[in-house]
């Protein structure tokens, strides 16, 4: 993956490893999920093989998002606030499979609802760790 | 061999058919919209369960690293934390008890997110830190208003469903067949 070294050295030199494409990429995958689903809700749909495949994808971002911030702490980087941080990563990497296992539970236009809603809460969970790990003004 | 060729042209146009219908969604039909815990209540469930996950994890880590910074805003937070938890597993399990303790639970949320939510507004003093419920749930965009209304509204929509599955099952409804992991596989 060209991706994920190019986004480690630049955030290495950012000095903030939750952050550049390594966020970016999850955030609008997550985002290009959701709408997908509500689209799916809408059409009375249930969840279909390119929301699953959105959150394995969306999955495995995350993944790669933790490795390297795993990568970062043995560095000897610390995020500001570390008890939120790691809750906010733990929490982040469950969101996915969350929703997998409650739209398999699901097979209606709920389903994809439900989808809808997980994909549009882990920006906000995403966004939220990026702050935990700088405390602005601090 | 005759066989192949009147046998091979139709397929793609039945795998299509058949992708269609699958990928269709049944629009509920009055037996499945019956049920607490299926359908909106199924989203509801997951909503309450990531309030459940946001607030415990929150409430936790505030008690054990700050307690003394303000200890009533923590306690709060815990306890809505519980509620929440509470609320999901009323709403999940969906029977007669179920279906009262999510009851019980969205109308303590409702009391608690407005009556807290005023305090927070009249006495900005008494909490000293932000909770779940304060500013009438401003901090989680208001989801913690909207919910417990969804709640409620959506116990009131399915409040006959229990008589009504009763009546017209002739069994008990643990023999109905379990879709909890998907479809059944045809």
């Amino acid at each position: 993956m060209p991706v994920t070294e190019a986004s480690a050295t630049t955030s290495a030199a950012a000095d903030l490893p939750v952050d550049g494409p390594l966020a970016t990429i999850p955030i609008v995958l997550s985002l290009l999920v959701a709408g997908w689903a509500l689209v799916a809700t809408l059409r009375h749909r249930a969840p279909d093989r390119a929301q699953f495949a959105g959150l394995a994808v969306l999955e495995a971002a995350l993944l790669v998002l933790t490795v390297v911030t795993l990568i970062a702490l043995g560095d000897g980087q610390r995020p500001d606030e570390p008890g939120s941080f790691f809750g906010y990563l733990a929490t982040l990497v469950c969101l996915p499979p969350l929703a997998w296992v409650l739209a398999r539970m699901e097979p209606t236009r709920w389903g994809s609802a439900i989808v809808c809603t997980i994909c549009l809460v882990t920006p906000v969970v995403l966004v939220r760790l990026q702050q935990t790990w700088t405390v602005l003004g601090a | 061999m005759p066989d192949p060729r009147p046998a091979e042209r139709p397929q793609p146009a039945e795998r299509t058919q058949r992708t269609e219908r699958t990928q269709r969604t049944e629009r509920t039909q009055p037996a499945e919209r019956t049920r607490t815990n299926t359908g909106p209540g199924r989203l509801l469930i997951a909503v309450y369960l990531l309030f459940a996950i946001a607030a415990t994890s929150r409430a936790g880590l505030q008690i054990v690293t700050r307690f003394e910074a303000a200890p009533m805003a923590y306690l709060l937070s815990a306890f809505a934390a519980t509620v929440y938890i509470v609320a999901a597993v009323g709403l999940g399990r969906a029977g007669r008890t179920g279906r009262l303790i999510a009851l019980a639970c969205c109308t303590v949320e409702l009391v608690g997110v407005l009556g807290v939510g005023a305090v927070s507004q009249a006495r900005p003093e008494w909490f000293p830190d932000e909770t779940v419920w304060s500013g009438f749930g401003s901090g989680y965009g208001y989801i913690p208003l909207v919910l417990p209304v969804l709640g409620l509204l959506w116990l009131w929509r399915t409040r006959h469903d229990l008589d009504r599955a009763a009546a017209s099952r002739p069994r008990p409804s643990q023999f109905a067949p379990d879709q909890s992991f998907g479809p059944p596989a045809t």
